[in-house]
């Protein structure tokens, strides 16, 4: 039931810088994030032999080069670097390109850095006059925002499996409770169902409280070989390894409009059989791990909506289609139930720092397969796994063990 | 009667119904494979197991039925051309039965979701999205049929 150490990378250091809205440099987040894996992982930074950076493309050139310029910010030492886009699931296609460099041998220590710095409101299309590119115009032609599709997937859930408003706060509730105690999630407050359902509606089904901000926000991953780790294990706390990672695309023809497309693939060719992408993510983190959902201990996944927690439920298997109520309903996904999701609080503690997200899901693992996620622990954690999916196609699930 | 100028909002996407037949979404259908884009394909068909090069540019079927809808209670950020002031609009993601595919939309003004329910039938019309001196810019819009004489709108062409 467990990979070889051929497919099996260590880590050694875990480190955040708390998500706000404070309006700084994004390299002053992802080094202090980076700083504190470091420390973590009782390495120090001249030990890290390949740097690998997940981009903000709001934040100007040194965005685009994220790996070199945490390289340059914490002093440079010729360490290899990597840069890498792909939306929400930046983070973990970061995470895969470090990882490759070690299991390749090309390497032994590597530090995995994202952050960003976001503007207020909803999420815009980068400037200009760009009529060849489907965000820009999403916008443009549609005033469609990301909320639209969030929404558009909210209202399917009600009208296939009979959920209601209710059901979707109850998620904004539990995550709230779950991010109470975590020092690195900006909101940190307790809310009602009432609550949710008393503010402003944005998109049709979905409120202010149940869809995600834009935050501020940074973190970090030491990575290491597995012969690296048994040299350098000091004891202590349990060794976390990472099992998987996928970072798949869709399959032709997907049924599912996603962000930021006009519409969906056609499934009129001969043999063409509609494959959904969403469910194929974390399949691919299963099958590479030779783990299955029924081994999971705890789950963090991209809340982008309340609504959305529901589908990802089905989406890596906790649940057969339309049974994602029921589990939220019988506190299976609750701390203190079978398999709790979003332990850290998820995107609704957090917000989305972009390039941070996915990282910052795999921390969130790494500290409760330690044992050691104060005021949210989930008792005996020993699998973990992460999920998120990125506009464009970016698939992200990151499967963890102790 | 000085009617101001009417320019499609993006070229190529869909016919503005100015040659008295019906508005329709231009989309293409692959000449190897018979899949359908839109907007429409015009280097490579999506369709990995086919490498077809050649497309045909087609009208895409005006009714469909709406595979999900919500609306956008605030202002869109730009490039977004908003009304002043803002009045919100519904969206409907809409599938279209022949070309097996769903594809987004506003939906006409005066509509609001409590007018909408999954599978209805919709109908596609070409109107305004925003006035910009003395020039109306038009986009595809999708019809309830159920609802149409109620909310009293105006089919574009």
């Amino acid at each position: 039931m467990s990979v070889a150490d051929g497919r099996r990378v260590a880590v050694l250091g875990a480190g955040m810088h708390e998500w706000g809205k404070w309006g700084r440099p994004f390299v002053e987040y992802g080094l202090a994030a980076a700083r504190d894996a470091l420390a973590d992982a009782g390495l120090d930074w001249r030990d890290v032999q390949f740097v690998s950076g997940a981009d903000t493309i709001r934040n100007g050139y040194p965005g685009f080069v994220a790996g070199a310029t945490f390289a340059q910010a914490l002093g440079w030492t010729g360490a290899p670097v990597s840069s890498v886009y792909a939306a929400c699931a930046s983070g973990a296609v970061a995470i895969g390109a470090a990882r490759a460099q070690i299991l390749a041998g090309l390497c032994d220590v590597a530090l995995v850095v994202g952050a960003d710095t976001t503007p207020k409101g909803f999420f815009a299309p980068v400037g200009g006059d760009r009529k060849d590119d489907p965000d820009w115009l999403r916008f443009h032609l549609l005033g469609a925002t990301n909320p639209t599709y969030f929404a558009l997937y909210a209202r399917r859930r009600m009208d296939r499996f009979g959920a209601t408003e209710e059901d979707f706060a109850q998620v904004k509730v539990k995550n709230a409770r779950h991010g109470l105690a975590n020092p690195y999630a900006r909101y940190r407050k307790e809310v009602t169902v009432d609550e949710v359902l008393g503010s402003p509606m944005v998109a049709d089904p979905l409120r202010l409280l149940e869809i995600c901000a834009t935050s501020d926000g940074g973190a970090a991953l030491v990575l290491s070989s597995m012969d690296f780790a048994r040299r350098h294990a000091g004891g202590g706390s349990p060794l976390v390894t990472i099992d998987a990672v996928s970072t798949v695309t869709p399959t032709f023809p997907n049924p599912v409009i996603e962000m930021p497309n006009f519409s969906t693939d056609s499934a009129a060719a001969e043999g063409a059989a509609a494959v959904g992408f969403r469910p194929s993510i974390a399949a691919a983190a299963y099958a590479e791990a030779g783990i299955g959902p029924e081994d999971l201990s705890l789950a963090e996944v991209y809340d982008l909506s309340s609504a959305l927690e529901l589908d990802w439920y089905e989406d890596i298997g906790l649940c057969g289609e339309g049974e994602a109520e029921k589990l939220l309903r019988d506190g299976v996904t609750a701390l203190g139930g079978r398999v709790p999701v979003n332990p850290s609080g998820g995107l609704s503690c957090f917000g989305e720092a972009i390039p941070a997200q996915a990282i910052a899901q795999v921390c969130e693992c790494v500290w409760q397969l330690r044992g050691i996620a104060t005021g949210r622990q989930v008792d005996g954690a020993r699998v973990a796994v992460t999920a998120n999916q990125g506009l464009f196609g970016h698939g992200s699930s990151v499967l963890l063990r102790r | 009667m000085a009617d101001a100028t009417r320019v499609p909002a993006v070229e190529g996407w869909f016919t503005t119904g100015e040659d008295g037949r019906p508005p329709a979404l231009l989309g293409s259908r692959c000449a190897g494979c018979g899949t359908y884009a839109f907007p429409a394909e015009t280097t490579l068909c999506r369709n990995p197991d086919c490498a077809s090069t050649a497309f045909e540019v087609v009208e895409l079927s005006r009714r469909g039925r709406i595979w999900s809808y919500t609306d956008a209670r605030y202002q869109p950020p730009a490039p977004y051309v908003a009304a002043d002031p803002y009045v919100p609009f519904c969206l409907a993601a809409v599938e279209l039965a022949a070309e097996k595919l769903v594809v987004m939309g506003q939906v006409v003004g005066g509509v609001t979701v409590d007018d909408l329910t999954v599978g209805d039938e919709v109908e596609l019309v070409v109107d305004t999205l925003y006035s910009e001196d003395g020039t109306d810019h038009v986009v595809w819009k999708w019809r309830p049929l159920a609802a149409a004489s109620a909310a009293g709108v105006e089919v574009g062409g």
